[in-house]
């Protein structure tokens, strides 16, 4: 197996009945998709993508939600040798304008060739693209395609194509996420499925169930790309669905006697706390036998809350286990518990923060309960490095660095991002952590990235946005994340600088930051501070700016004794 | 009645999904379209309708083209009662 097309090639012809893809939408009988259906519908994109010109190592930009449409153009496109890429769908708050602006920079960057979205959405990608100007041969839409069709192995293009060409793009959302696309070849896709199928052993009956973005490697690698190649089920549900009905995940793992989930960290709160009894009548959750927390710092309380709720229901503590993952390694780093229980230690707070190293709680003595991220998966090795780039001891605490056989090729179009991060054949995390015996803890990031509910969101996105509001004058914003721990994420924080100290002006500020931020990024700020000019800090040894305010804020909270 | 229950909504909404107090909320003020209430607090408002008005609201429901302001809203829950 070279290629992604050799894989859907030999299901085709060895299981074309066997059901690939079990789609679920609210309020409709759920919907199978064999290997054949998926194929004939794959088909019907190839004649269509080839019908515009579309050729082999070309990008295609896929605007389309959770649904058929998607299966079959994300892989019609691998079929025809052209890289596919799906884009983060514009939600009911996101700004039009904003959203055109985005989808503008991630053409001018990555220079897609095609767009494939619905027919409602068409005029919002034709106020973006300009014909004869920038690289778009055409924009597609899902009901103007070719009808499935019996699949022509001649003419795909994907079966020419090396292991190490590009196969997929995958971007984190937003402005820089969008002009920062992690290109993954084929070859590189393949040995982390290889290796990562091998540590979570999977097994004829696993059934992968999820609701998870497909734009984000977790949901892309982890719950599209491995089940549907490696052929096992995948029971499918959208991320919009889900969050208004979080009980859907479970009665799905039910249904289908599910065993293999992912979940950023927030999620295992957020279903604890927010379905009710009702909605798991009959539920049975016994099947469930590893369910990966991953894509944001891990908490051994929001896995503790999980097994509580939802023990009557069949559980296994077993099944909640750890993984620490990023697109620029296809995904997993490391698992966690697949092999006994997640490893955890309570470690001396001063000695993490102030000295850099994992020494034990001590008594009577503040401490943090630091969640195992596990060992890394096969061929993936983990070092921890300090600030000059030499090796570190166990239990110092240094930055993460990689080195795979799945490794990214690079940014794509961006040879100074890819420069910036990988030096000696080491690609440079940028989270810090340390090890202890081959397992791997993370303590935080060096990069000033927020992760609210496993999403990457980049600051300076936010305060842009801010310095449109007006009262508030560019470079005097600063944007940080803070852990929430009832909600087991981070909330979002942005202080900005403002001339008057009126109250009422104030809230009007406020309010429009707000509204700014909303409408232009889709992220929910959870306070904003106003403080006076000269507040924020601008350069600072040894950490950011970004992280210099985030002190600076948090500690003037405690001492106002402020809630917030 | 209603006016009753449209405080009671307000006062949710700003105390317990906005964590903004005094936040006052205009009755036909857009709620979820401009994003104010965030997709992660739509289960919350249907839990607090559930338990506040005894009515109950599918989650397909929770989304702007059922109800986007206050007064929609209170309509929606009037409508069941």
């Amino acid at each position: 197996m070279l290629t992604f097309s050799d894989f859907l090639k030999q299901h085709y012809e060895r299981n074309p009945a066997q059901v690939s893809v079990f789609i679920l939408h609210g309020g409709r009988p759920d919907r199978p998709v064999t290997y054949r259906e998926l194929m004939f519908g794959a088909m019907g994109y190839v004649r269509t993508y080839q019908k515009n010109g579309i050729q082999p190592g070309e990008v295609v930009i896929l605007i389309l939600q959770h649904g058929i449409d998607l299966l079959y153009a994300y892989f019609g496109a691998i079929l025809c040798g052209a890289i596919p890429s799906i884009m983060p769908f514009l939600t009911e708050k996101l700004l039009p304008e904003r959203y055109h602006t985005d989808l503008a920079a991630l053409v001018n960057v990555t220079k897609p060739t095609a767009i494939v979205t619905y027919p409602e959405f068409e005029p919002d990608v034709h106020a973006v693209v300009k014909p004869g100007e920038d690289s778009i041969k055409a924009v597609i839409v899902s009901n103007q395609v070719d009808n499935p069709s019996e699949p022509d192995f001649a003419v795909f293009g994907g079966l020419q194509r090396k292991p190490e060409d590009i196969v997929l793009l995958q971007h984190s959302s937003g402005t820089t996420g969008l002009q920062k696309g992690v290109a993954l070849s084929h070859q590189a896709v393949i040995n982390q499925l290889k290796d990562y199928s091998e540590v979570i052993k999977m097994q004829p009956d696993d059934v992968f169930v999820s609701w998870l973005p497909l734009y984000h490697d977790m949901g892309l690698i982890a719950c599209w790309l491995m089940p549907i190649l490696l052929g096992r089920p995948l029971v499918i549900m959208s991320p919009f669905e889900w969050i208004r009905a979080p009980y859907r995940l479970l009665q799905a793992v039910s249904r289908y006697k599910g065993t293999l989930s992912w979940l950023p960290n927030f999620a295992f709160n957020f279903c604890a706390q927010k379905i009710r009894e009702r909605d798991l009548e009959g539920v049975d959750l016994s099947s469930w036998r590893a369910i990966s927390n991953c894509s944001e710092p891990m908490r051994w309380d929001s896995l503790q809350a999980f097994y509580e709720r939802f023990k009557k229901q069949g559980l296994h503590q077993e099944a909640l286990v750890t993984c620490y993952a990023m697109a620029e390694n296809v995904f997993a780093v490391t698992q966690g518990g697949m092999n006994g229980p997640v490893d955890y230690e309570d470690i001396d707070r001063d000695s993490l923060q102030i000295e850099k190293v994992a020494g034990p709680a001590m008594l009577n003595k503040p401490y943090v309960r630091m969640l195992g991220a596990g060992k890394p998966i096969p061929n993936t090795t983990v070092r921890i490095l300090d600030a000059r780039g030499h090796p570190l001891p166990d239990r110092a605490v240094g930055e993460v660095v990689l080195k795979s056989d799945c490794m990214l090729t690079g940014y794509y179009h961006r040879q100074d991002a890819t420069e910036k991060a990988i030096t000696n054949g080491w690609y440079l995390t940028g989270d810090f952590g340390y090890l202890v015996d081959g397992e791997l803890y993370i303590t935080g990031r060096k990069k000033d990235l927020i992760i609210v509910s496993g999403k990457n969101i980049f600051p300076q996105d936010l305060e842009q946005l801010a310095y449109e509001v007006p009262g508030i004058h560019a470079g005097r914003a600063s944007a940080f994340g803070v852990f929430n721990d009832i909600t087991g994420t981070e909330d979002v924080v942005l202080v900005a600088e403002v001339e008057t100290s009126d109250i009422i002006e104030r809230q009007k500020i406020t309010e429009d930051v707000r509204t700014s931020i909303t409408r232009g990024s889709a992220v929910a700020l959870r306070y904003v501070h106003l403080v006076d000019t000269h507040w924020l800090v601008k350069t600072s040894s040894g950490k950011t700016a970004r992280s210099a305010n985030r002190e600076k804020f948090l500690n003037e909270m405690q001492a106002k004794g402020q809630k917030f | 009645m209603s006016q009753e229950i449209l405080n009671q909504l307000s006062q949710y909404i700003g105390c317990e999904l906005l964590k903004q107090p005094d936040r006052v909320i205009q009755p036909d003020e857009a709620l979820l379209s401009s994003g104010m209430i965030d997709s992660f607090h739509l289960v919350d408002l249907g839990l607090f309708i559930e338990e506040k008005f005894g009515i109950r609201i599918d989650d397909f429901e929770l989304s702007a083209s059922t109800f986007d302001t206050l007064n929609q809203l209170v309509a929606l829950i009037e409508s069941r009662r």
